[in-house]
């Protein structure tokens, strides 16, 4: 039994999205991780509503106890009235492209709740911890009337984090029992965090943790980048509930902050920017992906047969390929 | 590329038998698929409710405990109150001939019962997918 | 009883004589007939992948004493846990029934005792494994339906109306809400008068299987081995007959597991609990006599008979050398045997009949105490009467017909067997100090650790299900495209719901209201410390007319839920 074909256009979904009408939302953010051409023109109209919304990214090693906090700070949120988007990306298998995301099954405590939205992503070989249209699903949230809209990224412990050049507000996690360093450095990830984080302190060994952190803050191991914001240290506990008021009052006061300060002017000028160029990036892969393709092998064999080097058939490859076009 | 296929593997209801949809899961990712399991003892409502957001292609239940003349119903309902018209709905499980004849009749696009071989489970959600075309 | 020195069943050069046999006659016979022809497979594998030899000998035995090999009845009991078995006694025939309303499953249970059964096993509704009522918005359209549907003690007393149980052994297979079952057994008893000292039987109270395979849990791991920890010192002063817990490896078999991983998880599990028995100061003489497990009856025939052969070993092992057990009744591992319903198929449904009688037959030549025996039908719904009766009916045939029950333990000896039950026996010992190493059963429960083993295999079935490397008759060969005979299944019937709900509102209405909220109240203060055993106002509340979802639900509020991580 096929069903019968009933593609809505694209540009027939935004109004549905601005009434807050979940299937349209969530059909638009697939049509933005297919990066279709149609759905083009309705995410610019999409991108021109947008900018509401509170983003707070969050960041932090693998198991570091990230999705169970969403699921709670989300409850919080709810508390105050705030409808909340979330975006939780995971890990493609670099084997097969496919992946199990598996961060929403820590959020079960929210499925009940109409005014959360969670929808999962995985990376698709995208670095930096974030999906392709990870973006484009926040403004389409946003447009839909999410209030707070929350990413969670992948936690990949590497330098390249992607989400302190997209977030209003970056949270960086960090648990005790998963080693005795404080991950944060490890990984880099210090210097980005607005507010720090550390999970899982309904644990004995957590108290350990926290005064590292803040010991390595106040030793001056960068960490202050803004001298309006102070970067707070919040205890947690996703399990009992302890430290979600400071958190709370942590995530307003960095907002109220980038809201009304010049750092904050600068850092949402950094975040288009870094839009920008990510999306002409991808303009450009795609674009190249294509006019390429049928000039590929033939390249390869030339480089195969030594008639050339890398570097000048790669420049004529991209020279035809454009040319071409 | 073609965008992977997404599939929600959910189970409904209160059994725990969730060899299969775990096997099941682990299957669909090994054939590129993106999978969202919705782990156990969930309401026809909460699946929905995930199906809907996470806009998957296939929504695949699994029940080992009889309930299926009572769920399936049930998921259909709330997927035309929220005006969901093309997702492809899949059963999997232990049940009788009769039931699984009566679910397809109720608008399952699929019923793959115990012992359905994964390559055939992958073949069988790529072909409906395709059937359906871009949405 | 046993000797200091291990001493082998060959000495030495016995060993190396057959050695030398053996090398002469793999560079002649064998290696003359596979120049003609080569075997079908390369290498041969149990089911759980050990490796089989061309044929064994006696210098397979090298390596193991003969004391492990032992005697019928006498430590470490490899041979079976008494010295006369079948031919004293058979097992028991205890076929699992349970559906609808207490009525509807008190008739089938009578049935079977018509039939020859010798004991009774219940199943129950989801609902009740979940410690829901039956009014409860979850319960619904699963009332009655894959078991029978108990919410108070009202269910209880028309579950066993006109049943002796004083003379007949009840098996209950649950666990989140197991003690409450237990709780209102026993008051049904003390209505009747008997003497709880004379009940045998058994709940099957075996939580953290729960959390590794079968997935029926309500509260975290602590405060639900507390409970398991209450029944079983509440027996052991209580109900000197009672099993308080059926230790099970049969779902961590159907959840996927090697039959290796079902044996040495379930003593994996085992060791926690003696442990937190021991904790309350008991001694483990006091309780261990009334442990009791439970095992799957899988596909491949003499691994079975080695595992269980090989289990009752490693248990007798565990219970003197780890827990300094003295009395022999603390080291005799008894066990109830299910044939393996993951092994049923839909396709040429019959021939589910062959494969459930081989798998009785390996339980038997395992020395089981009790048996369930799979109907032919139970991959479509649950078992119709016709389909139970056959399948009575066959271990009837293997006790009355066969003969097999003549002698005990009529393999012990076999090379073969002999050597795959050390072999058993070792990677189970190899697995528990691992288990020991990552730092015990419920940490490593937590991280997803059995459960990833076991989710592992399970895979790893099914890809070899679908190569066909592991055969399924009417499956992946012998695949027959004539339509099966049409099968009768279970029909359930509609009324269920309706019938049991007005009798759990019945029993709230007349209730004394003051005195439930009382006992109410009295149970969360029992749940909070620890060191109280909660049977004792779990009984009171069930005479009391408080439902199972009033316990649980009120529970709920004080210790929360769990919520697993799950693995692929
Ligand atoms: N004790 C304790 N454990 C927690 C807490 N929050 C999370 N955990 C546990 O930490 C583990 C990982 O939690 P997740 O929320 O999945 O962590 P995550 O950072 O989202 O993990 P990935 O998405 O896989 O990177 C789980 O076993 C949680 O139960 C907490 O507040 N206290
Ligand atoms: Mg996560």
């Amino acid at each position: 039994m096929a069903s019968v074909s009933t593609y809505v256009p694209s540009l027939e979904l935004v109004e549905r999205i601005a009434n807050g009408e979940i299937s349209a939302i969530a059909r638009m953010i697939s049509r933005a991780e297919a990066g279709m051409p149609e759905a083009r023109e309705a995410l610019a109209e999409i991108y021109q509503r947008a900018g509401r919304a509170h983003v707070i990214g969050l960041t932090g090693v693998p198991g570091s106890g990230k999705s169970t906090m969403v699921s709670a700070l989300a409850a919080r949120l709810r508390a105050t009235g705030s409808k909340v988007g979330i975006v939780a990306v995971d890990p493609s298998s670099p084997y097969s492209g496919g992946s199990i995301l598996g961060d929403r099954i820590r959020m079960t405590d929210l499925s009940q709740d109409a005014g959360v939205y969670i929808r999962s992503m995985a990376t698709r070989g995208n670095m930096g911890g974030m999906a392709r249209a990870t973006m484009d699903a926040v403004d389409i949230l946003d447009v839909g009337g999410f209030e707070t809209i929350i990413i969670e990224t992948v936690g990949v412990g590497q330098d390249e984090v992607e989400i302190a050049k997209a977030a209003d507000t970056t949270v960086v996690v960090s648990a005790p029992g998963l080693g005795d360093e404080i991950q944060a450095i490890k990984a880099g990830m210090l210097e980005i965090a607005d507010v720090h984080v550390v999970s899982k302190c309904d644990r004995s060994d957590a108290h350990r943790t926290l005064t590292d952190l803040k010991q390595m803050l106040t030793l001056g191991v960068k960490g202050g980048k803004k001298s309006e914001w102070r970067v707070p240290v919040v205890g947690i506990s996703s399990f009992d509930g302890t430290g979600f008021d400071e958190l709370m009052k942590a995530l307003e006061g960095h907002r109220a902050v980038a809201l009304h300060s010049e750092m904050g002017r600068q850092r949402r000028v950094a975040i288009a920017g870094f839009r920008l160029t990510k999306t002409a990036e991808n303009l450009l892969m795609e674009r190249f992906a294509r006019a390429c393709a049928p000039l590929t092998l033939d390249f390869a064999q030339r480089l195969h047969r030594h008639e050339g080097d890398p570097y000048s058939l790669a420049g004529e490859l991209v020279a035809a390929s454009f040319g071409k076009e | 590329m073609a965008q992977p296929i997404r599939v929600l593997v959910a189970k409904v209801g209160l059994d725990g038998h969730d060899r299969g949809a775990r096997v099941v899961a682990r299957t669909l990712r090994d054939a590129g698929m993106d999978v969202i399991y919705s782990g156990l003892h969930r309401t026809p409502e909460e699946v929905v409710n995930a199906a809907v957001q996470e806009d998957v292609d296939v929504l695949g239940v699994s029940l080992l405990s009889g309930v299926q003349m009572t769920v399936f119903p049930k998921i259909f309902k709330l997927l035309d109150e929220k005006g969901v018209k093309d997702m492809i709905v899949v059963a999997g499980g232990v049940m009788p001939d009769e039931d699984a004849a009566a679910l397809k009749q109720m608008g399952v696009h699929e019923v793959m019962l115990q012992d359905t071989p994964p390559a055939a489970i992958v073949a069988t959600l790529t072909r409906l997918v395709n059937e359906r075309g871009e949405r | 009883m046993r000797d200091t020195v291990d001493r082998n069943v060959l000495d030495p050069s016995a060993v190396e004589a057959v050695r030398e046999q053996e090398r002469d006659w793999e560079a002649n016979e064998v290696a003359q007939f596979l120049a003609k022809q080569a075997e079908r497979k390369e290498s041969f594998l149990t089911l759980g992948d050990f490796p089989v030899k061309r044929t064994y000998t006696a210098a397979d035995l090298a390596d193991t004493p003969i004391d492990d090999i032992g005697l019928p009845g006498r430590y470490p009991f490899t041979r079976g846990p008494y010295p006369t078995m079948y031919r004293s006694r058979n097992w028991t025939m205890r076929q699992i029934a349970g559906f609808g309303t207490g009525e509807d499953t008190n008739k089938r249970f009578k049935f079977l005792i018509a039939q020859g059964q010798t004991g009774i096993s219940t199943d129950f509704d989801m609902p009740t494994l979940m410690g829901y009522d039956s009014d409860h918005p979850m319960s619904e359209g699963e009332v009655g339906r894959e078991g029978v549907a108990i919410d108070t003690l009202a269910d209880m007393e028309a579950l066993f109306e006109d049943i002796d149980l004083e003379k007949i052994s009840v098996s209950m297979t649950i666990n989140p809400s197991a003690w409450i079952l237990l709780a209102m057994y026993i008051v049904l008893a003390q209505q009747r008068g008997y003497d709880l000292n004379k009940l045998s039987g058994t709940i099957q109270a075996d939580i953290l299987k729960e959390y590794m395979a079968q997935k029926e849990y309500v509260f975290p791991i602590d405060p639900s081995v507390r409970i398991v920890r209450d029944c079983i010192t509440y027996c052991a002063k209580n109900m000197k007959r009672y099993n308080p817990i059926n230790i099970s490896g049969y779902h961590i078999s159907e959840a996927g597991s090697s039959p290796l991983q079902e044996a040495a998880f379930a003593l994996a599990n085992l060791i926690v609990y003696v442990e937190e028995v021991l904790k309350t100061g008991m001694q483990v003489d006091e309780f261990a006599p009334r442990l009791a497990f439970f095992f799957v009856g899988q596909a491949d025939f003499f691994e079975e008979i080695a595992k269980f052969r090989a289990l009752r070993r490693c248990y007798a092992k565990i219970m003197r050398e780890r827990f300094g057990a003295k009395n022999p009744e603390s080291m005799r591992l008894r066990f109830h045997c299910q044939t393996a319903a993951a092994s049923l198929t839909k396709p040429q449904y019959m021939v589910n009949v062959m494969r459930t009688t081989l798998q009785a037959l390996a339980a038997v030549l395992g020395g089981c105490q009790s048996l369930h025996t799979n109907g032919y039908d139970e991959a479509f719904a649950i078992p119709t009467e016709d389909a139970m009766r056959l399948a009575l009916r066959t271990q009837q045939v293997i006790a009355e017909e066969s003969n097999v029950t003549q002698t005990t333990d009529p393999l012990g000896g076999s090379y073969y067997v002999e050597s795959l039950t050390t072999q058993y026996e070792k990677r189970i010992f190899d697995i528990l100090e691992d288990v020991d190493a990552r730092g015990g059963t419920i940490k490593l429960i937590k991280e997803g650790w059995f459960q990833q083993q076991i989710a592992d295999f399970a895979y790893e079935t099914a890809l070899r299900k679908q190569s066909g490397e592991k055969a399924l008759i009417g499956v992946n060969i012998m695949v027959d495209d004539t339509p099966d005979p049409k099968i009768e299944t279970h029909a359930y019937d509609q009324t269920t719901a309706d019938r049991q709900i007005a009798r759990t509102q019945r029993v709230r209405r007349e209730r004394d209201p003051a005195k439930f909220e009382e006992l109410m109240a009295q149970l969360l203060e029992v749940a909070k410390d620890d060191s109280q055993n909660i049977m004792p106002i779990t009984i009171e509340l069930v005479r009391a007319g408080a439902t199972m979802g009033d316990i649980i639900e009120s529970l709920k509020t004080l210790w929360g839920t769990y919520r697993e991580t799950p693995v692929y």
